[in-house]
């Protein structure tokens, strides 16, 4: 921030860093080195999309949610119902998936908008948890507790069939992944991105200075249950099963605490946060399986303690340690 | 501690046995098993694997020179898609010959078009709803349906004198199937039902419905919900509302009167009547032998209840069809052994129904005793061969 | 009729109540001293279980178990502050999210460890079983227990909180750390004893409230009584005992209303209660602010 040109250094953030090619490099090399845990794989993927989307509303726009599973559950239930009534195609669906879950974003941005601080979190966990009672009420249409099962969905592009290895399912989530984390990256980078950003520092300020944030609050919920749903639905076709799960308040909190855990307000600590989490739970409940959660309390104990600002916030701030230099500090953003 | 020490003993038993029969160079046939370890199902994935492998020490865990490997996977559930995951990794990674467990129906659910498509047997050890074995040819269950409790705890309510019932179920699943089943064949023998409410699947508070059931003036109430805290928690209800003294019986689905939970219920749950398929005071050799084996590995205080027979018995599926194949694990001969698997059990005479690969069980009507200083299930009627009776296929 | 809506009144009374007694802890924890502690579930369950242990192993009566876990459950919790909670105070809300849900993944660990994954039961005296009548209505004994037990709690929890000297220190360093500190208070202390009182009180609503639950089992601190905790401080308005009161009160009135009347949305009723109320009153029924 003490740069004296502030427009240069937003422009300077928003270049793209020979890191994060890596970093796709490497998923996209997953097959390589990971061949039998590919699914793994994918689940830790749209994980990270959804991390990605509370990410938006939660780390740039500092609006807390613990329903972010309510869209979730409406893009995996979206998707999944329209292969289980014949609607096959995976791509149409996902993109279904993610218009319904946008417009549920869109019609609870309005009682959210009026709402901050604890009342904001515990109205969204409301309304998460009537949607999911909602859910096992309509038991006809979704399952219920049982699941929504008999979800088959067409080959990729007509071409590529879901296999059980999942490389198909792998390439397709990580394609979507992509897509979308290069759709926020331009977001946080735009004026309007950076709208929230200080609408998360000072929302008094914002509002002095005539920014219409109402409107641009509400449109960043949509934008975030869009993505949700997107993520939701990438589930549903992939695993071919949509269960009730998918829109509980556990699925909230795990995807908050995930996104916390790698670091809140940057790109990556989702992804960072989903790789961490669920190869930590993976490791863990196979070595112990009855004391699993122990060793990954302890893990979440030990990064609040080393480092508050979660994986991404401490690893910044290890570099800048590293080169001294303090301008580093945002380089991770 | 003891129960760690316990199976500790029972590992390197089991362990020992196996080296006796096994050559260096077989590979081993290996079990995939999906549970739940952790969570709050994790007594019920925990009861079929403590079950299960009982089994193996007690048979020695090899097969023609082949060593039998559990490997056992926690889902942590209900949680589907890592049920799924596992198991799609069980095939693919550690190529196991049989896929076994299953404590929860949507986890048993999402995993059956993996068995088809792998072509892998499924042993269902718990997963109770009716649907479960029509979603994959290669499903065999080893447990017990609601259906199948519900339908004759009514037939014998109706031959009882209780004329008039009021039906509370959790608002799930097998909760819809078993108000379903008992409302179906009450009325068909006569009954009537005089209400018929859901309670919500979370929450310990049921003392509104038991004033609704005492408005209603019905001979009984007939209850289902799952096993453990919501089970002591309704029985407590009917006893504080003063049901009993207004004259009105409580029948339920034995999954209330869980050995695992029913010292828990204390004196509330004397007399009252349930049907089920276990008990673990079901006067046979075989559970004798059952109980006090299960108790040598995993300690006195712990009873074996329904979760861990159909461990028990899904084990013994998989052992004899693996004896029978020569420890040739091809899995279209395994299955066609498993779905005419027929023995006896420890709840007593045990088969599979060919058609439906379904469980086919005694059904026992029970009524809770105190027996020296413990609570128990003391089987006073049975209805034998009972099949879900509204299986099609 | 009347004997009918008066039994649905006492029972609704009588689960608010125990809701009540199981959030006033979080109340304390979380409303008065602005800390998200999710880890409330875990101690609750650490009063549980040591009532359990208790009263059916050390052989300890029942009404003579409840004070020993609460102050047992307080010293845990005073321990643990000292050691831990003391350092994120100033920390960002999510960082106490992240350590407090830490901390309750390692509690129900360890309650597995020690207790095992079955569920426990409390067994209390013979006079706590059945009913029992009641200004002419026959009740639930252990329901007319827990309201007594509520009351009693409430009233010292209003007249130690807002009438006495420490009950002022303890608003005075939650308002204005640094002038407190000036003022000779001894801050640390302050935080670290009313830490112990929220601790113990979650001790002790854990010990009450298994025998309604039906029992309890290590995955109790994260099941959806975690969310009844939170809508039962939050509805009520951060830091105010008589708001949770008030909150826990309604929120057991609704539950009993649907329950009864309308049993097709007694799964939706506390959480629509809850939406409607904080759109309503963001803060709370008797929030300040």
């Amino acid at each position: 921030m003490e740069s004296i040109a502030p427009g240069a250094g937003f422009e300077r953030r928003s270049r793209l860093r020979a890191g994060e090619v890596l970093l796709w490099l490497a998923i996209a090399a997953a097959p390589l080195y990971v061949p039998g845990h590919l699914v793994l794989a994918s689940q830790i993927l749209i994980t990270a999309l959804f991390a990605l989307s509370l990410d938006l509303l939660l780390g740039y726009g500092g609006m807390i949610s613990l329903g972010h599973a309510a869209y979730f559950g409406t893009g995996a239930y979206t998707a999944g119902l329209l292969a289980q009534h014949g609607w096959s195609e995976p791509i149409s669906g996902l993109v279904a998936a993610m218009l319904v879950a946008a417009a549920l974003g869109f019609a609870a941005s309005f009682v959210i908008v009026r709402l901050s601080g604890v009342a904001l979190l515990m109205v969204t966990l409301g309304l998460g948890l009537l949607l999911f009672e909602l859910a096992n009420a309509l038991a006809d249409i979704t399952g219920g507790s049982d699941g929504l099962q008999g979800v088959e969905i067409a080959p990729l592009l007509g071409l590529f069939g879901f296999d059980m290895v999942g490389r198909t399912g792998f390439v397709y989530a990580y394609l979507v992944a992509l897509g979308a984390f290069a759709l926020v990256r331009r977001i946080v980078h735009s004026p309007f991105g950076l709208s929230l950003q200080g609408y998360r520092e000072n929302p008094a300020r914002m509002a002095q200075i005539g920014a219409p944030m109402a409107a641009r609050l509400r449109l960043v919920n949509t934008i975030s249950a869009g993505l949700a749903g997107l993520a939701g639905g990438l589930l549903a076709q992939t695993t071919q099963f949509v269960g009730l799960d998918a829109l509980g308040f556990e699925r909230s909190a795990e995807v908050v605490i995930i996104l916390i855990l790698g670091g809140g307000g940057r790109l990556y600590g989702g992804l960072v946060g989903a790789l961490v989490f669920m190869i930590g739970r993976d490791v863990l409940s196979e070595a112990n399986p009855e004391y699993w959660y122990f060793w990954l309390g302890l893990i979440l104990v030990l990064v609040v303690l080393f480092m508050p600002q979660g994986i991404l916030g401490g690893g910044a701030a290890l570099l800048v340690r590293l080169r001294g230099r303090a301008a580093l500090g945002e380089a991770a953003r | 501690m003891i129960r760690r020490a316990a199976f500790a003993t029972a590992s390197v038993l089991a362990l020992g046995l196996s080296l006796v029969g096994a050559r260096a160079d077989s590979p081993p046939i290996r079990i995939g098993f999906i549970v739940d370890l952790s969570g709050e199902f994790a007594d019920y994935g925990t009861e079929i694997l403590n079950a299960a492998k009982l089994y193996l020490a007690q048979h020695g865990g090899a097969i023609a020179g082949r060593k039998i490997e559990i490997d056992a996977k926690d889902t942590g559930g209900p949680n589907p898609e890592v049920a799924k995951r596992l198991a799609q990794e069980l095939i693919v990674n550690d190529k196991v010959d049989l896929l076994a467990g299953f404590t929860l129906t949507p986890e048993a659910l999402a995993v059956a078009p993996l068995a088809t498509e792998a072509k892998k047997p499924m042993v269902i050890m718990n997963a109770a709803t009716s649907i479960v074995t029509e979603k994959s040819p290669y499903i065999v269950r080893f447990s017990f349906t609601l259906g199948e409790i519900a339908s004759v705890l009514a037939k014998w309510a109706a031959e009882n004198g209780i004329k008039k019932v009021y039906t509370l179920v959790s608002d799930y699943g097998p909760g819809v199937n078993a108000e379903g089943a008992f409302k179906k064949y009450f009325t068909l023998a006569g009954g009537t039902i005089a209400g018929s409410d859901r309670s919500p699947l979370k929450g310990p508070e049921f003392a509104p419905f038991m004033q609704r059931v005492k408005d209603a003036k019905p001979d009984a109430l007939f209850v289902f919900v799952p096993s453990g805290d919501q089970g002591v928690a309704v029985t407590k209800a009917y006893q504080d509302s003063g049901l009993a003294g207004a004259g009105i019986k409580m029948i339920a689905t034995g999954d209330i009167t869980d050995e695992a939970v029913i010292d828990q219920l204390g004196d509330a749950a004397v007399g009252l009547v349930t049907a089920f398929h276990y008990s673990d005071t079901h006067p046979s050799e075989a559970n004798k032998e059952y109980v006090k084996a299960f108790q040598a590995a995993y300690g006195s205080k712990l009873r074996p209840d329904f979760m861990s027979v159909g461990g028990y018995d899904g084990m013994h599926g998989i052992y004899d069809a693996l004896v029978r194949l020569n420890g040739n694990a091809d899995p279209d001969q395994a299955l066609e052994i498993l779905r005419r698997e027929k023995f006896e059990s420890p709840r007593g005479p045990f088969w599979v129904d060919p058609d439906t690969r379904d469980a086919v069980n005694t059904v026992y009507i029970r009524k809770v005793e105190r027996q020296g200083g413990r609570l128990v299930n003391t089987e006073f009627k049975a209805y034998p061969d009972t099949k879900d009776p509204d299986k099609t296929k | 009729m009347a004997v009918e809506l008066l039994t649905l009144l006492f029972n609704g009374l009588a689960y608010g109540v125990l809701l009540f007694l199981m959030a006033i802890g979080l109340s304390v924890t979380m409303g008065m001293m602005n800390f998200v502690n999710l880890a409330h579930g875990a101690f609750a369950m650490l009063g549980g279980y040591l009532g359990i242990s208790l009263t059916t192993r050390a052989g300890v009566p029942f009404l003579a178990a409840l004070p020993l876990v609460f102050v047992a459950v307080g010293a845990v919790g005073a321990g643990i502050e000292v050691t831990l909670y003391r350092r994120f105070y100033r920390s960002p809300q999510l960082t106490h999210v992240l350590f407090t849900i830490g901390l309750t993944f390692m509690a129900v660990a360890g309650a597995t460890y020690v207790w095992g994954s079955q569920i426990a039961a409390m067994r209390v005296p013979d006079w706590l079983i059945g009913q029992t009548m009641f200004l002419g209505l026959q009740v639930g004994s252990y329901r007319l227990f827990l309201l007594l037990v509520g009351g009693a709690i409430a009233l010292a929890l209003v007249f130690g909180l807002e009438r006495t000297r420490f009950g002022a220190m303890v608003r005075a360093t939650v308002d204005n750390r640094r002038m407190a500190q000036s003022l000779g208070i001894d801050v640390g202390r302050v935080f670290s004893l009313t830490f112990a009182l929220g601790s113990g009180l979650a001790g002790l609503g854990g010990a009450l409230a298994v025998n309604f639950l039906g029992g309890i089992q290590p995955a109790f601190p994260l099941g959806y009584l975690l969310v009844y905790f939170l809508i039962v401080v939050t509805v009520g308005g951060l830091g105010s005992t008589l708001g949770a009161l008030a909150a826990a009160l309604l929120l057991g009135l609704a539950d009993a209303a649907a329950k009864f009347y309308a049993p097709v949305i007694a799964s939706f009723a506390i959480y629509l209660v809850m939406v409607v109320l904080l759109m309503w009153r963001p803060h709370g029924i008797l929030g300040r602010r």
